[in-house]
């Protein structure tokens, strides 16, 4: 298949006096094959929007090679920016302007045909809206005249960072279809998004972004595969041997997420194991299941972001990517 | 040609735009109603009326000082030598008759030639308010709002979107700046013919007005971009505003001040209103009045200092080059965020 977009070994660091260096994105690799939904995940502070930013020119990166529907960018962005439609971060407009005058200019500035305008309001339902000034919209309304002016350009690449937020449930569900008609007519859409559900139903692919490095990326079947394997419930006899068993479990290599009543370990080869070593401490399991792991569990795991009891995690708590990571040895994002 | 057609388009369609003009329009418009009916046209009956008035208030005056003198006169005789009078009564006269001058009774009149050219300064000073606040919201809503960002995902040449931005703002403000003056000269000319005189205005008055004119409208382009990319700088209209108030109230009156304080000569000659009046005025002199304290009972010939518009457009083009050269330079290094 083709690649629209291809990243390799991105790297973006911020330098400040009072607290030395950050690297934004570390070595970071991407790719997205034409006419997909690809879903881009990562906790906050990650690196996806500082991603979506340097690739759209906006912010300068430190070394790596990216490239947008077969074209180096930035030094050849302005080749492509007609094809690429964007929203990153939050809708912001000029409050007084009403959204077809937000739209049209645009248009203008972008040379498209005017009656496009009418079709991307009728296609993101604010037809009978148009006219009434941005101040007045609720987000939802914002975020559907940001995906209205995304989709202006009629754009090969859409790149939507977030585009369900503030959306009612009929909104995001619009917003499925709509994304899912954009990728049966060719458009290749890139969604960025926490709402882990919602990117497993509809995209095709995912990459994962930690710390500013890919931890996971391919088919979202083949990640849940990956990934998801091993993962098994875990019941005691009495709730009270659950702390002395996490730790058993966690002294012996297995990633143990905690429960008020149960505890779900990753990473887990064999049943046997799990009993064997709790049955050498005098702990005995009462159920032991093998459970069929989703995008967010699998999202939590590789990030280690998943909540613990008593723990307030920090925005920069995240997995270490090196030890779960997949770097590229060559080739774009390969 | 599109970036810049829905750019000039963006800039008309602003509110700020729209009520900062309005209100420069509004307060220059007040001003000539102001001038109209404060003045009066000077026919031959009003003159009369002045002769009139004036030789009554001489002829008062005459009768008034005899009067004293007869009343000094009186209480020499009396032996009085109260303070009320002088000595020698005989140095109480009348005023001679010209001190009472026709003129000083007649109504006030708009003299085109002579009073004109101050009037430019107004409009100058008001378009160049305009402009300053204009086009520093014009950049600094864009880069606050997010405006920026969106635009640049359209068109990615940095530098370009910025300049065909100015561009479009110059254009504007330009053909604002254009018609006010030429309105402004056109109200001024119906003034003074129904309110005054237009007598004297030879061909080399009227270039002298057009180049004061042309003057004024570079100014105000001048302050736009200043306040366009200062408010680029610190991408926010803040920065521009902001750093108006501080360079007037600070770094005008704090220097000022301090220069007083250390007796440096030609203090007037460090503050930038000094520079806008030379501009506007082809030339302003300073003189350092220290120098007759100096000699307090000699003549005072102080030593002057010669501001031309020269020295002024030289100052204007260094402020564009360093705001302007910095706004691009920001613009193209600075990430977007």
């Amino acid at each position: 298949m083709t690649a629209v977009l291809e990243i390799e070994g991105l790297q973006k660091s911020y330098r400040s006096r009072r607290r030395g260096t950050r690297n934004a994105l570390d070595g970071f690799d991407m790719r997205v094959e034409a006419g997909q939904v690809h879903g881009f995940l990562g906790p906050n502070g990650s690196g996806k929007t500082t991603t979506l930013r340097t690739l759209l020119g906006l912010i300068r990166p430190d070394d790596g090679r990216m490239r947008l529907l077969g074209h180096e960018v930035p030094a050849d962005l302005s080749a492509v920016a007609g094809q690429v439609g964007a929203i990153v971060e939050s809708p912001q407009f000029f409050p007084h302007f009403t959204a077809r005058e937000t739209l049209s200019l645009l248009a203008t500035a972008g040379e498209v045909r005017s009656t496009r305008i009418d079709e991307v309001l009728e296609l993101v339902g604010l037809r009978d809206r148009s006219r009434e000034r941005v101040k007045t919209y609720s987000l939802g309304m914002k975020q559907r005249l940001a995906v209205a002016s995304a989709l202006l350009k009629e754009p090969r690449l859409l790149i939507l960072d977030e585009p369900a937020n503030g959306l009612d449930p009929g909104g995001i569900r619009e917003m499925r279809a709509l994304m899912r008609n954009l990728s049966e007519t060719g458009t290749t859409v890139l969604l960025s998004s926490h709402i882990l559900a919602e990117v497993q139903l509809i995209c095709d692919s995912v990459t994962i972004i930690s710390l500013g490095r890919r931890v996971a990326f391919g088919p979202v079947e083949k990640v849940l595969a990956a990934h998801s394997a091993g993962t098994v419930r875990v019941r005691l006899e009495t709730v009270a041997d659950l702390p002395e068993a996490s730790e058993a479990l966690t002294r012996a290599g297995f990633r143990v997420t905690r429960e008020p009543d149960h505890l779900l370990l990753s990473g887990v080869e064999e049943a046997a194991m799990v009993t064997r070593l709790l049955a050498g401490q005098g702990l005995y399991v009462s159920e032991l299941v093998w459970i069929d792991g989703d995008l967010e569990s699998v999202f939590l795991d590789l990030t280690a972001t998943a909540p613990a009891p008593g723990q307030s995690r920090q925005v920069d708590q995240s997995a270490k990517p090196a030890a779960v990571g997949q770097r590229s040895t060559g080739g774009w994002g390969a | 040609m599109s970036l810049y057609r829905a750019e000039l388009r963006r800039l008309v369609l602003r509110r700020l735009t729209r009520w900062a003009t309005v209100l420069g329009l509004a307060v220059l418009a007040t001003v000539a109603i102001g001038v109209f009916l404060s003045n009066q046209k000077i026919d031959d009956a009003a003159r009369a009326k002045a002769e009139v008035a004036a030789e009554e208030h001489w002829q008062q005056q005459v009768r008034q000082t005899e009067e004293f003198r007869a009343e000094c006169e009186q209480a020499a005789a009396r032996g009085d030598q109260s303070d009320r009078f002088p000595p020698d009564c005989s140095q109480i006269s009348p005023p001679p008759r010209d001190v009472y001058s026709p003129d000083q009774f007649l109504s006030s009149t708009f003299d085109f030639r002579a009073s004109f050219g101050g009037t430019l300064i107004a409009v100058a000073a008001i378009l160049a308010l305009v402009g300053f606040v204009v086009g520093s919201s014009f950049v600094g809503a864009e880069w606050n709002t997010g405006g920026m960002m969106t635009m640049l995902l359209w068109r990615p040449k940095r530098v370009t979107v910025l300049l065909t931005k100015l561009a479009a703002l110059l254009t504007g403000l330009l053909a604002l700046a254009v018609t006010t003056t030429m309105l402004w000269f056109g109200s001024f000319w119906l003034i003074a013919t129904t309110r005054g005189t237009t007598e004297g205005m030879t061909a080399g008055a009227w270039q002298s007005f057009a180049l004061t004119g042309l003057r004024g409208v570079t100014l105000a382009l001048v302050a736009a971009v200043l306040g366009f990319g200062l408010a680029s700088l610190g991408r926010h209209t803040a920065m521009a505003l902001g750093g108006a108030v501080g360079v007037m109230v600070v770094g005008q009156f704090g220097l000022g001040v301090l220069l007083s304080l250390t007796g440096a000569k030609f203090v007037e000659a460090w503050l930038l209103p000094t520079y806008v009046q030379a501009w506007m005025q082809k030339e302003v002199v300073l003189r350092d009045w220290q120098t007759c304290r100096v000699n307090p009972f000699g003549q005072c010939d102080p030593e002057t200092l010669t501001l031309t518009w020269q020295h002024t457009s030289g100052l204007l083009a260094a402020g564009l080059v360093l705001i302007l050269g910095g706004a691009c330079w920001a613009m193209r290094r600075r990430d977007i965020s």
